[in-house]
């Protein structure tokens, strides 16, 4: 199967998406839409009004009719362009759903009666399963709905969710134990409990979210709105009141013109993009294939003050590695070395293989002393592994108390210091015996991934702190603690100290996040502020945490932080924007308002307009098209690099605030230019 | 020029070294720490059957807040109807009509103190002493009663309640008020304000004529009337009367105090908090406006008026002004008196060029922010603190967060709430006047300066200001009515809404601050909030200043009058 596009890259202007956003942007004129966006359903009102007047002006005659049509027909673009961007961003929306959507199967369910027997399978429509149904699923079907293994193993393709080609294992109790719908089963037999009723399964639920459909306003976004409306409302008080302090002044300012003041001063830009910016920066969090349960909890991740995170797979590659071989007094090293990698040859876990890895890059062994050698497996009785060579000699390898016993000798005081040395650094001893001599130690240790050091630099950079969560007893922790450069560890780690740690930090008013996978992380993922469940993990989890990682990666949390915040951003970003814009605004409308009445407040005709009319339409086509202009960036985000607070905040006021001013000083000058240029006004 | 600057560097210096140390007493004082008149405060507390240490939910609190108010106003407005019936009325002055008594009772009840009528001739000495200086008193308190509640929903974590008000009403007064009063009126008293209860003083003028002065219990009342920003004076012209302001000393005295209770609000605020810094870049941000709006109001001034042909030598703008005063004193009361909620004038705002007028009236269509009313000038000045940080807040990448508390939804519709009351009070009510026909016929001038006359007035009233343009006839019914209803709007828009707002965050957790968190001191900070603020208010108030004072002021630059 394919790698499909659920990590692909959709353009930011593909054309196929264009075109259809292009007729939904006409479609979304439906007012019962319209009004869930008040700034824009306003602007389609005050759209409204002046068609009519046009109209009436149309059929009187009057004078202003000609800049009315186009003071009208830049309103309705108003209007559009912001449907625009939504439908724009709901197309790539949809464009992800149908790449999920084509991967899904409409094969028959094999529903069981009985449990235990799996011959009597009644065939049922996917589409009938309802939570609690049990089904066989065999090799080569596709799992038809989320489920959990009650029986069975099998290795199962997920590349439809992951992109990931190779198969995973499948299996009944433990931490492996959900199977999602819309993926293969390769070998074996499963035999599975529906846990979600199809049309409500993960991978329905993130259709539903990139689409947009059934999205509902996130928190931050309804206060957005709020304020929002609040400015919009000032503004009607500041149009509404004027031709009353106008007639004072003995001026006569016309509807359309007012209209267009109106339009142009409410926070159109932000409010055009806001649906946009949500959709998109869900659509950001599926690329990474996260499924947010709700746009709260990705609005949460940016809030995040303490970072959980388990050593295994995230911070270390969660297999202890050969790192050095120790010989004792009178072993050359080489000599270690090939019994240890004798010892290791045949074994399968991935400490041996790093042992051979190791020897091999160390002194280039050749398999010529393997031969005829039988391998002796690594056994909870003897707790230790090794070979027997064709002459006769064994060769084990094993934790140190287990080899003492097996050569039947005390340590050796040097053995003693070696093993405490590698202990006390958190690395694991491992003593290589040949019969009964003992020739010295392998150095494993957990490896600590590259470049994670720097990445914990950036989250404290960001103010948050990131805490290391391991069973390994205090000293170990401590070691790799200190490599990593996590501010806190927890050690010895169990499910109710995680929780307690959690309702600790929250306790202080901090927000916490974490992942896991397994049944017992259910109540901490719970807890957390943000729990990251890792799709692989048990239905349990992922009906806790907030999320849902589909590639079981729990570095994820890390980028799903950045996302969180990268929404945040270009939110404000364009509010900023939007609200800086209206002084240039002013200075281009007032004067050409008021200046029959009082000649001299030319002065504040700063830009230097054609005419009255012409700066009136330059700023209303102004505001129109910087909507379209920022599309781009509602979709892509704004660009963000992890820093502090002040230096974001730095850079943002100086790019969105203080460019917010001048962009449109410029801008409606240009058009201006234009305008007289092609005599529209 | 340079002797001026140094008189403004002066007084700067001197109210800062004057405030901080009271603003660190008056964070004692809300807290309950402050004792020294505990054998006064006792008695008052069990005799009203208040509990301070009961802490009241914020609905309680304002709901105290708005019993106690009503009561007051009823009490104020049945004096003033009745004045002529009760004692204390050695000039048997008649009962005030309906209008005027709903106008001044709520004037003074909302710290506004704004006067439709002269003092000396329409007010006897009950009315002064038991009506007006009462509220005086109290009507600060009530201010300085809410900021002090929420500085303590700013400071709790996870709490219903945010304070007692009767409790901090009354400490208020009695720690604070009182003393700085009785201190500062026997200092306006050695600087030659009477203090008697006699009514008038007969003297012979130089051509040999005889006159009769109003005097009265003077030095008292203006010592409230500074302090606790309300504004309202003995006399009609206020402190351009040489019994209200005699000398260089009182002036100067007089201008510390208008200022003093508001500007230690901010490090009050600072220390309730537990972060001084908090409190330092509020000061910072009104300062800043404060030092802007006096070199604007200054500069504008020093100009000579432009119609004035080219060969009178002139220092500056002189009109309206008293020659004492100069140029210098008469900006820096004019911004001082717009910057605090206070209103009382010692020159006349009409006659200042137009452009000086207009920073005078902008300080009051910001909400009364740049320091503002004791008390509610800070609490004015968070809410757009709320609103800043929730614009531009976003942009660090977090649910915006005040002092570790989450501005969420609630607080922005709250905070929004208050956006409004700027333009209802000030455009839409002074738009309905006109469109009534009640704005021409009572403005003295016509064109943009009658438009000034008129917007200053609302803007005076919903900023709880009091300051009077003059040139406008307010004692008319509708606008008795209108600037009544602009004064409660004014007051109450905001009150209320902060002490929503204020209970609101109380009850949430306070996240500790980060790398990560918005950072709320700082220049970056104080920049921001003073752009916010500037911008918000041209926004809603440039297209109307465009029709009055800066459209008198280029026609004057071109040679038209009005």
């Amino acid at each position: 199967m394919s790698k499909t596009s659920t990590t692909g890259e959709i353009g930011l202007f593909d054309g196929a998406i264009l075109r259809r956003a292009l007729g939904q942007a006409v479609l979304k004129l439906n007012p019962r839409g319209l009004a869930r966006n008040p700034v824009i359903f306003v602007t389609g009102l005050t759209a409204l009004l002046v068609t009519l007047l046009v109209i009436r002006d149309g059929i009187t005659g009057a004078a202003t009719f000609g800049i009315g049509v186009q003071v009208a027909v830049w309103l309705w673009f108003t209007v559009l362009f912001a449907n625009f961007a939504e439908a724009i961003a709901e197309g790539r929306g949809k464009a992800r759903a149908d790449a999920f959507r084509a991967t899904r199967s409409t094969t028959r369910a094999k529903t069981l009666m009985d449990p235990a027997r799996r011959d009597i399978a009644v065939p049922k429509d996917a589409a009938a399963l309802v939570e609690g149904d049990v089904i066989l699923v065999e090799a080569g079907d596709i799992v038809p709905t989320d489920g959990e293994v009650v029986e069975g193993v099998a290795s199962v393709d997920e590349s439809a969710i992951t992109g990931e080609s190779a198969p995973v294992i499948r299996e009944s109790g433990g931490d492996r134990s959900s199977v999602t719908g819309g993926t293969r089963l390769v070998s074996d037999w499963l035999v599975v409990k529906v846990t979600a009723a199809p049309g409500n399964t993960f991978l329905d639920r993130m259709i539903a979210l990139v689409e947009g459909a059934r999205r509902q306003k996130t928190p931050n976004e309804i206060a957005l709105d709020i304020l929002l409306a609040a400015l919009t409302l000032v503004f009607l008080f500041v149009v509404v009141s004027l031709p009353v302090f106008a007639i004072w002044s003995g001026t006569q300012i016309p509807v359309i013109y007012l209209a267009a003041l109106f339009v142009t001063l409410i926070p159109t830009t932000i409010g055009g993009l806001l649906s946009a910016i949500g959709i998109a920066g869900m659509d950001r969090l599926v690329k990474a294939n996260v499924i947010a349960k709700s746009g709260r909890a990705v609005e949460a991740a940016g809030d995040i003050d303490v970072l959980l995170l388990d050593k295994t797979g995230t911070i270390t590659f969660g297999n202890r590695m050969a790192d050095a071989f120790m010989p004792l007094e009178g072993v050359t090293v080489h000599q270690l070395a090939e019994a240890a990698w004798l010892a290791s040859l045949a074994d399968d876990t991935p400490e041996g293989k790093s042992i051979v890895d190791l020897a091999q890059k160390q002194f280039s062994l050749r398999g010529d002393a393997a031969k005829g050698a039988s391998f002796v497996p690594f056994t909870a009785q003897s707790r230790m592994s090794g070979a027997n060579l064709a002459d006769g000699t064994a060769i084990r390898k094993g934790a140190s108390d287990a080899m003492l016993r097996h050569v039947g000798l005390p340590a050796s005081q040097e053995l003693d210091r070696i093993v405490r040395t590698i202990a006390s650094s958190g690395g694991t001893p491992l003593v290589v015996a040949e019969d009964t001599r003992l020739l010295g130690v392998v150095h494993l240790k957990d490896v600590v991934k590259p470049g994670i050091r720097e990445r914990f630099a950036e989250l404290r950079q960001m103010g948050i702190r990131t805490v290391m969560i391991t069973g390994d007893n205090s000293l170990t922790a401590a070691a790799i603690a200190a490599e990593a450069g996590v501010d806190d560890f927890l050690a010895e780690a169990t499910p109710e100290k995680k929780l307690e740690l959690i309702r600790a930090a929250q306790a202080d008013g901090r927000l916490v996040a974490m992942c896991g996978d397994g049944s017992n992380d259910a109540p901490a993922l719970a807890q957390a502020d943000v729990g990251v469940a890792m799709n692989s993990g048990t239905a349990a989890a992922k009906e806790a945490g907030n999320l849902v990682d589909l590639d079981s990666d729990p570095t994820k949390l890390i980028e799903i932080v950045l996302v969180g915040k990268q929404l945040l951003i270009s939110r404000g970003a364009l509010t900023t924007f939007s609200i800086a814009n209206d002084v240039a605004k002013y200075f281009a409308i007032l004067p050409a308002l008021f200046v029959t009445a009082y000649p001299g407040l030319a002065v504040l005709d700063i830009m230097r307009l054609g005419t009255p009319a012409s700066a009136i339409l330059s700023a209303l086509i102004f505001n129109a098209l910087v909507i379209v202009a920022l599309i781009p960036v509602a979709l892509r985000g704004v660009r963000y690099l992890p820093a502090s607070a002040s230096a974001l905040l730095g850079r943002n006021l100086l790019i969105y605030g203080v460019g917010g001013l001048i962009a449109p000083f410029i801008g409606i000058k240009l058009i201006d230019l234009l305008v007289d240029l092609l005599h529209l006004a | 020029m340079a002797t001026d600057l140094i008189q403004f560097a002066l007084y700067g210096a001197v109210l800062v070294a004057l405030a901080m140390p009271l603003g660190a007493y008056m964070a004692r004082v809300f807290a309950g720490e402050a004792g020294f008149l505990r054998f006064i405060e006792r008695p008052i507390f069990a005799l009203a059957g208040i509990k301070p240490e009961q802490g009241q939910h914020w609905s309680a609190y304002a709901l105290a807040l708005v019993a106690f108010n009503a009561a007051g106003f009823v009490l104020l407005f049945l004096i003033l109807k009745f004045q002529d019936l009760l004692p204390g009325n050695p000039l048997g002055l008649p009962g005030l009509s309906g209008q005027l008594a709903f106008n001044t009772a709520i004037s003074f009840v909302t710290n506004t103190n704004w006067q439709s009528y002269g003092g000396e001739t329409t007010m006897s000495y009950l009315s002064q002493m038991a009506g007006l200086t009462t509220q005086n008193f109290v009507s600060a308190s009530t201010g300085m009663a809410v900021a002090a509640a929420v500085a303590r929903g700013l400071a709790s974590r996870q709490l219903k309640t945010i304070g007692n008000f009767w409790a901090d009403m009354v400490r208020a007064t009695l720690y604070v008020l009182i003393p700085l009063s009785v201190v500062l009126a026997l200092l306006l008293v050695w600087q030659g304000l009477p203090q008697t209860l006699d009514t008038s003083l007969a003297a012979t003028t130089l051509e040999g004529g005889q006159q009769t002065i109003a005097i009265g219990p003077v030095a008292s009342q203006l010592a409230i009337k500074q302090l606790g920003t309300n504004g309202g004076g003995f006399f009609n012209v206020n402190s351009a009367h040489p019994f209200e302001n005699p000398t260089a000393i009182a002036n100067f005295l007089e201008m510390l105090a208008i200022l003093v209770i508001p500007v230690a609000f901010c490090f009050t605020f600072g220390r309730m908090v537990g972060d001084k810094k908090q409190g330092r870049a509020l000061f910072a941000a009104m300062g800043i406006m404060f030092v802007i709006g006096l070199g604007a109001i200054y500069a504008s001034e020093l100009q000579s008026n432009p119609l004035y042909p080219a060969n009178v030598v002139s220092t500056g703008n002189m009109e309206g002004k008293e020659i004492r005063f100069g140029v210098a004193n008469s900006a820096l009361w004019a911004e001082v008196t717009t910057a605090a909620s206070n209103g009382s004038v010692n020159s006349m705002h009409d006659s200042f060029s137009p452009l000086g007028g207009m920073v005078a009236m902008l300080n009051m269509q910001l909400g009364e922010v740049v320091f503002g009313g004791a008390g509610v000038g800070l609490t004015g000045m968070l809410l757009l603190v709320i609103v800043t940080v929730f614009l531009a807040g976003l942009m660090v990448g977090r649910t915006p967060e005040y002092l570790g508390k989450k501005i969420e939804a609630r607080e922005v519709k709250l905070a929004a709430l208050t956006l409004l009351v700027m333009p209802i009070g000030v455009l839409a009510f002074a738009a309905l006047s006109i469109v009534a026909g009640t704005g021409q016929s009572a403005v003295l001038n016509q064109g943009p300066h009658g438009l000034t006359e008129l917007l200053y007035a609302y803007s005076s009233a919903t900023g709880n200001n009091g300051s009077a343009f003059a040139g406008l006839t307010v004692n008319v019914d509708w606008h008795n009515t209108f600037l009544g209803l602009a004064m409660l709007v004014g007051r109450f828009g905001y009150i209320i809404p902060i002490l929503a707002i204020a209970g609101s965050l109380a009850q949430k957790k306070t996240a500790p601050a980060s790398s990560g968190t918005f950072p709320t001191h700082g220049p970056v900070f104080v920049t921001l909030l003073c752009a916010t603020i500037i911008i918000v208010g041209a926004l809603t108030f440039l297209p109307v200043l465009a029709l009055g004072p800066i459209a008198e002021q280029v026609s004057i630059a071109a040679g038209q009058s009005f």
